[in-house]
């Protein structure tokens, strides 16, 4: 793999938990890869399968799905329907050849600013070890094709 | 409605392997209620198939379309135009829709993309279940409202028979046994006394016996 790779990875964050910890995280000035890039949704009940599909046929190298912690949706379920639409969603990767893991969703409150920072490292550290992703789409500047 | 789910998509796959050009199908009636074959589905599988494809690093494309419905002449024709700009046609529609459209584009091979299992209702949030067997002469008049035909497994026209067990049939704890819920219904209804008349021997011609039924009705003929 080469040493350029600067992975882009689609995050889907609920404007009322993950997006705040964000925002959180930026005044607590932890700092977490640039590499993400933040998709505000007003609960992850409104990622829908074909939204992380779409990312993927985009070219991105990864899909993080952030929501509440569970019992904490401010509508109530929408983070459990989001994961089970996650789980749809890698039983539908793995089916049709790619990495499962290039898919995540993840759970936590907006007073968790370092656990956002934590989670972004995470995802990160696991898409640059599964490498570029195999649909070729549009590179950021600087990027090895 | 007609109760259908997708077809596992290694066997889409596998389908449409001499195929370039696919268009997927998709139809608004029966499959989009029971979330098997409605645009929701034709965007996800044509996603699914593109990256699919492309992971391997070949060049299929997809095109999506999702019409009115599929078992009716001049929903279908509203493809035509674009029907020479593929190779093959994945249907999500039922069973109906994939024979209809195959009849109406002879020259393209029409695929199934789904299994079409049955004449059913949405019980449950995801739980779909069968109702109706369309036999052609319905008794639900003389049932309670509870078909002996679609819902014993033995079609037994006075029932229970001797597998019924606290009110289950000796398929297993998860299916109800029909005639007990026909008995517990008369019940309720005050009409017990329905369940002493026995039913006459059912004329299955209607049914599939009679090989493949058509309905004609001069009234609105054109």
């Amino acid at each position: 793999m080469p040493d350029t790779f600067q992975p882009r990875i689609v995050g889907f964050c609920c404007k009322y938990c993950a997006y705040a910890a964000a925002d959180l995280a930026g005044s607590m000035r932890l700092s977490y890869p640039a590499s993400i890039k933040i998709i505000q949704v007003p609960c992850t009940g409104r990622v829908d399968v074909i939204h992380v599909l779409r990312a993927l046929e985009e070219g991105v190298d990864g899909v993080m799905i952030a929501g509440c912690l569970e019992g904490e949706c401010h509508f109530l379920e929408g983070n459990l329907k989001a994961r089970k639409r996650i789980t749809q969603v890698k039983a539908l990767l793995k089916r049709i050849g790619m990495d499962p893991d290039r898919v995540e969703m993840f759970n936590l409150s907006s007073a968790m600013g370092p656990r956002f920072a934590e989670i972004s490292q995470e995802m990160a550290r696991r898409i640059q070890d599964l490498g570029p992703s195999p649909i070729p789409g549009e590179k950021p500047k600087g990027r090895a094709a | 409605m007609i109760i259908a789910k997708q077809k596992p998509i290694e066997e889409i796959i596998s389908e449409i392997t001499p195929y370039k050009r696919i268009l997927i199908l998709g139809c608004n009636e029966c499959v989009t209620v029971c979330e098997a074959g409605g645009k929701k589905e034709v965007e996800v599988l044509a996603s699914a198939l593109r990256l699919h494809y492309m992971t391997k690093g070949q060049g299929k494309t997809f095109g999506e379309a999702t019409l009115e419905r599929q078992c009716d002449r001049e929903y279908l024709e509203e493809i035509r135009g674009d029907m020479d700009d593929y190779d093959a046609v994945v249907s999500l529609a039922c069973g109906v829709g994939v024979q209809f459209a195959a009849e109406t584009y002879t020259a393209t091979p029409l695929l199934p993309g789904v299994d079409t299992v049955c004449l059913g209702a949405n019980e449950a949030r995801g739980v779909w279940a069968e109702r109706c067997q369309a036999c052609g002469s319905c008794v639900l008049a003389r049932t309670g409202g509870i078909c002996p035909v679609a819902r014993c497994a033995k079609r037994v026209m006075n029932g229970p028979c001797g597998g019924s067990a606290n009110g289950k049939c000796e398929l297993g704890p998860d299916t109800d046994c029909a005639w007990q819920l026909i008995i517990d219904r008369l019940n309720s209804l005050n009409r017990l006394g329905d369940y002493d008349v026995v039913a006459p021997v059912k004329d299955w011609s209607s049914d599939r016996a009679g090989g493949p039924r058509t309905v004609t009705r001069e009234d609105v003929s054109i």
